[in-house]
């Protein structure tokens, strides 16, 4: 046993690593608008100028309800909310009625192979307040690099993926899974400290 | 220092230089019959391989094979010398090309603008530089003075001070008078115009043309020339032609990165941008193709410019392999710059959304990018549009709408369906041949998605699926 050494410098040196690190995160400035959510996460709400993952089962089954509120905040904020190439008709009447101001939302229809490109030109331009995406067959090279394109446009990126994309590792610094039976969220990665163990319950009220 | 001459002395050379990928290669224009070429002009690297402007081209070819031929045209180095103009006139309205193989400038007034001369010299030669032309640069009070000043010298700047002094020591054979007259001069044993200044000036009006004396006069500034002002065109046109065809469009890039570099210039100099222009691709034996390249806004930087037709060119299809390359911008609108907040928190390289926009449509199509907006009509397929020229306030519908909307309702199959709301029954349109009669039910699929279904209206089943609540 050699000398005294104070924690502190071990935790500077990263040699000792502490659980439940907490306060580690300044609050975001993106509350999800989701109160349970928000709660739950590090951050309070919406990673900031990054990348986050909606992990679904199908088609329909409340991912647009789970990002309304932080759209419609957004863009009445006078910020461009892009769809690069959405899987159907974004239903403009139902947008409004979410409080999206049609005249702030920009859709992409594109091809896939041409829809990575355009999500990334969105996220790093710096013109976009929130982009959302739809990558079917996006390798973690491809999400690597529309999370660094959120990081430097300073932008709110959702790539909405299908569940069985949850077993592959990804850079994303968000991870959430929708489930249907129940009704709930899991928070697979948080960026800034632990996932919550728990599911949160998200109901379609 | 309210004059500037710009001399050009190799504009014919530049010109083709600029257009060659590599022009630190040895090159040489040629000129003169058929049966008895010369060479016209050498780039260094051609000088140093002992090649010199007035060499035939079979003494070249004795010295050095290795080296490119060019012929040379004397309407290119006119057509450079209106591209340097127009790049010219964004530092000053009073731009002329009156003198061979110069352009003189009034810069008095633009002194404030641009900074103080040495300043405004070193962004004139930095830019004159990029667009690949050599230049001599001088400034002095008047522009007689400045173009023969820079006979002799560069990179210098004569204030009324210093003018006479300037003058005095540029030898006769170069002061710009006419042949005769400075022969006449150098036999009467006068080398420098100080000498020339001192004769009287009847003795001048006696024995030379009438033209000498208000010529040297207007060189002293004590009187004032006419000057032909330069206006710049209302369009831009300008062609490249190859030495071989090009099949890639990797291969257009240089030259293309050429055309629109000189288009912002051009730009630039008339403070205008452009909103639409025609990309003209020229092939050996079939008709040209056209990219045409439409903005939604004017636009006038040059990296912009190229990006946007790149996206275009890269897309274009094209029948055959390209001999000549040309660019057409007729339609050249003001320009209004963006205004940007002064204390706007976004990162250095943030572009505005309408770049942004344009950006997107050069490679994915006019149409890829739209907004959305609602129609006032009760049938889902028509409640919404893309970006309509007029955009009523509607207000939005009182029952749950999704979020989703097929582009074609689809039959939807599915043996464990609860109905969770509706009918609501949708019956519009008998008045325009697409009528729709609809009971539209909110259920809930055996997955738990939430579906936007109907039924014919009246009926139970089976139902088609329109939309989902997401």
């Amino acid at each position: 046993m050699g000398a005294v050494v104070a924690i502190d410098s071990l935790l500077d040196q990263r040699r000792l690593w502490k659980g439940q690190q907490r306060h580690v995160l300044p609050a975001s400035p993106q509350p999800s608008g989701h109160a349970m959510l928000d709660a739950a996460l590090p951050s309070g709400g919406w990673p900031d100028g990054a990348l986050t993952e909606l992990l679904i089962p199908a088609d329909g089954v409340g991912e647009l309800r789970l990002l309304w509120p932080a759209l419609a905040r957004l863009s009445q904020q006078e910020g461009t909310v892009v769809l690069v190439a959405p899987p159907y008709v974004p239903f403009a009447p139902a947008w409004q009625r979410a409080g999206v101001r049609l005249s702030q939302l920009q859709v992409i229809d594109t091809p896939p192979r041409d829809a990575l490109w355009a999500a990334e030109q969105c996220l790093r331009s710096g013109a976009c307040a929130a982009v959302l995406c739809w990558p079917l067959h996006a390798d973690d090279r491809a999400l690597r690099r529309l999370q660094v394109a959120a990081e430097s446009g300073r932008c709110l990126g959702f790539a909405i993926r299908p569940a069985k994309a949850a077993r592959n590792p990804s850079p994303a610094a968000l991870r959430i899974a929708i489930d249907t039976d129940p009704q709930q969220l899991r928070v697979l990665k948080c960026r800034g400290g632990l996932a919550p163990t728990r599911p949160i319950a998200f109901d379609w009220q | 220092m309210r004059w500037v001459c710009l001399l050009l002395p190799q504009l014919a050379l530049d010109g083709v230089l600029r257009r060659q990928p590599m022009p630190d290669q040895p090159l040489a224009l040629i000129d003169g019959p058929v049966q008895r070429r010369v060479l016209h002009s050498v780039n260094p690297a051609a000088r140093a391989l002992g090649l010199r402007p007035g060499q035939s081209l079979a003494a070249a070819q004795a010295i050095n094979a290795g080296f490119t031929s060019v012929a040379f045209d004397a309407k290119d180095a006119a057509h450079w010398r209106d591209l340097v103009a127009a790049w010219a006139y964004r530092f000053s309205s009073q731009v002329s090309t009156q003198f061979s193989h110069a352009i003189v400038l009034e810069i008095g007034r633009s002194l404030k603008l641009f900074g103080p001369w040495p300043r405004l010299e070193a962004q004139m030669r930095e830019e004159l530089r990029e667009m690949g032309f050599r230049h001599r640069l001088v400034a002095a009070p008047n522009p007689h003075a400045a173009r023969v000043l820079a006979n002799v010298h560069d990179g210098i700047g004569l204030t009324d001070e210093s003018l006479l002094t300037g003058l005095g020591q540029i030898p006769v054979e170069r002061a710009g008078l006419d042949r005769e007259t400075a022969v006449s001069l150098s036999r009467m044993g006068l080398r420098h115009l100080r000498q020339v200044f001192e004769l009287p000036r009847d003795s001048i009006t006696r024995r030379f043309p009438k033209t000498v004396l208000p010529y040297l006069d207007a060189l002293r500034g004590e009187m004032t020339l006419p000057l032909t002002l330069y206006r710049p065109p209302d369009v831009f046109d300008q062609r490249m032609e190859f030495d071989h065809e090009i099949e890639s469009s990797q291969a257009l890039l240089f030259p293309l990165r050429r055309l629109t570099a000189d288009l912002a210039t051009f730009l630039a100099g008339r403070d205008g941008g452009v909103q639409r222009f025609v990309l003209v691709l020229e092939h050996e034996r079939c008709e040209d193709s056209e990219v045409t390249v439409g903005l939604l806004a004017p636009e006038r930087a040059a990296a912009t410019l190229f990006e946007l037709t790149r996206g275009r060119l890269e897309q274009a299809r094209v029948p055959a392999p390209v001999r000549g390359l040309r660019l057409l911008a007729q339609e050249l609108p003001p320009f209004v710059p963006a205004s940007r907040d002064l204390f706007d928190a976004r990162s250095q390289q943030a572009m505005p959304w309408p770049q942004l926009r344009e950006r997107l449509r050069a490679r994915l199509g006019d149409d890829a990018v739209h907004g959305l907006a609602i129609r006032g009509d009760h049938r889902p397929e028509r409640a919404w549009g893309v970006e309509a020229p007029v955009q009523r306030e509607t207000a939005p519908p009182s029952l749950p709408r999704p979020g989703w909307l097929l582009h074609q309702p689809i039959p939807l199959r599915d043996h464990a369906l609860t109905v969770l709301a509706g009918p609501e029954r949708i019956e519009s349109g008998w008045w325009d041949g697409f009528e729709v009669r609809r009971d539209y039910y909110l259920v809930e699929t055996s997955n738990g998605q939430r579906a936007w279904a109907y039924c014919v209206a009246g009926e139970r089943g089976p139902y088609m699926l329109h939309g989902w609540f997401a």
